[in-house]
């Protein structure tokens, strides 16, 4: 049977008997950025590509489909293309932090894929605060965009970059309350241990109504801290041109690009992992034979299939609902999302403690 | 009540956007839904919307008639100017004079397919065809006669 595991263990053992244990050590942390930043790439191609197939199916249309068969090759031709472009800085713009910014936030998506596990036992750093170095990077990534937005010199970048402080510091909250309600089921704040208390069924369907509530709780919070829409406030094509990256160009817009939707995919990630179970594979309590089918499923398709079937949830909100004003967008936070996440977070709270979820 | 008001309206929101995720999701997983053309590649099988408008034509019969009774009532209709047409009177049989028209001039460069003209049309004379293939090199060919050389006004239409 495929598994990750197998191959890990393989190349580890090889070069432990090759090498001596500090070189090999090196040569795996060598090994783990060039698969990342490989997993970037291919990423950033098939989500693109992804993002627009979905937008033109749902709008009745078809989408790219001239470059390679059924324009598999589109983004690919793309991303040749801004490789190519001219990196435009603008004279009068904060050269050191214009150029700065795109860096920081691709650096922020990139610490976020630490503590992802991506298949059983294959994981780059199974942190014992696991679900809290997520939440707490994931927040950094306004840094870049408010960087980005202040050093353009620019109105509507830096329209588009106080907006998104506004929105991803509001959207921090309830995210973070729907996580908690996970880790109160849990008891553990690692990756590993909340994917091992979904041995016998996920959290979404062990956990009642509260959990469901949490998850779609969960969904809304993170589509707005990627700031896609409805909302994209930040980028608002219709009113700020492009937001924080209006004055970006080349492959230094490139990474912004690829930074959103690497976002999407660590987000989508993170939400598997606490409320689908992560790479565990479809068990239903204590049916072994079904069960037993299930786990010859490799652990690593459980994972990109529902990491995938949350993306594309989120590329359905983005394209059926229209884009929130920022009164709308503050008061669905402050008014409905954070009030009903806390009083949930009691229900998840109280379902805990009596031991109610199954 | 203000907690009844507060869950009726989540209730209420959640509802409408799930219904319109259905819409959009009904699309997605429906692909013989899309209405795309694959224009240059399929000239010959192209399907245009019922209502969709190339450019005004006038409609001759096998005598080289048309219905058109230089009444004007199109150029002043037009919004900017596309339409103008210059009339000439005819000898009737019985020696009256007969308002007819001359030439019936059209700016398809200036046309916005409003077809405010087709409708201000009392005889049904000028319509819309679904022509879209525009494109020329000399800006004068744009600007068309619609009327052909020697036809005349149809009998009977006033």
């Amino acid at each position: 049977m495929f598994s990750l595991e197998g191959i890990t263990g393989t190349v580890q053992n090889w070069l432990l008997n090759t090498f001596n244990p500090q070189v090999a050590l090196l040569i795996e942390c060598a090994i783990v950025i060039l698969l990342a930043i490989s997993l970037f790439a291919v990423l950033g191609l098939v989500l693109v590509l992804m993002e627009r197939k979905v937008a033109a199916h749902i709008q009745i249309r078809l989408g790219p489909n001239r470059v390679g068969p059924g324009g598999m090759f589109q983004t690919v031709a793309d991303t040749v293309k801004l490789i190519m472009k001219e990196g435009l800085t603008p004279d009068l713009a904060d050269k050191f932090l214009f150029n700065l910014a795109p860096f920081v936030v691709m650096i922020v998506a990139m610490l976020l894929l630490a503590p992802i596990a991506f298949a059983k036992n294959f994981q780059i750093w199974d942190i014992n605060i696991g679900v809290l170095y997520v939440s707490a990077v994931s927040s950094l990534s306004v840094i870049g965009i408010l960087m980005a937005g202040w050093a353009s010199n620019n109105k509507y970048s830096l329209l588009g970059a106080m907006r998104s402080g506004a929105q991803i510091v509001s959207y921090e909250l309830s995210a973070g309350l729907a996580i908690l309600s996970i880790v109160v089921l849990t008891g553990s704040l690692q990756i590993s241990d909340i994917i091992a208390s979904q041995q016998d069924g996920w959290w979404l369907f062990k956990g009642h109504i509260p959990v469901i509530i949490a998850f779609v709780i969960f969904l809304i919070a993170v589509t707005a801290e990627t700031n896609r829409a409805p909302f994209d406030l930040a980028e608002a094509e219709s009113e700020l041109t492009a937001g924080f990256h209006t004055e970006y160009s080349g492959m230094k817009f490139a990474l912004f690009f690829l930074a959103e939707y690497i976002n999407i995919f660590i987000v989508c990630a993170i939400g598997a992992t606490l409320f689908l179970g992560g790479w565990m594979p479809l068990h239903i309590g204590n049916w072994e034979g079904f069960n037993h089918v299930m786990d010859y499923i490799p652990s690593s398709v459980w994972f990109f299939g529902k990491t995938f079937f949350l993306i594309f949830l989120i590329m359905w909100f983005r394209w059926t609902f229209p884009r929130l004003r920022v009164d709308q967008l503050l008061n669905l936070e402050w008014k409905y999302l954070l009030p009903i996440s806390l009083f949930n977070l009691l229900l998840v709270t109280l379902i805990a403690i009596l031991g109610w979820h199954f | 009540m203000f907690l009844k008001e507060y869950i009726k309206d989540v209730v209420g929101g959640v509802t409408s956007l799930l219904k319109g995720m259905r819409k959009t999701g009904y699309y997605f997983f429906h692909p013989k839904e899309i209405i795309t053309e694959q224009y240059p590649d399929n000239r010959a099988t192209l399907k245009l919307a019922e209502r969709f408008r190339g450019e005004v034509v006038m409609a001759h019969d096998a005598n080289n008639e048309h219905a058109c009774t230089g009444c004007t009532a199109c150029e002043l209709a037009c919004p900017n100017g596309t339409i103008k047409i210059i009339t000439k009177f005819d000898m009737t049989p019985e020696g009256k004079k007969k308002k007819a028209i001359d030439t019936f001039i059209y700016h398809l460069e200036l046309c916005t397919m409003c077809n405010l003209c087709v409708e201000a049309c009392p005889t049904g004379a000028i319509s819309m065809a679904q022509n879209f293939e525009h494109s020329v090199y000399d800006r004068n060919k744009l600007t068309k006669k619609l009327n052909k050389p020697g036809s005349k006004v149809r009998e009977g239409v006033e």
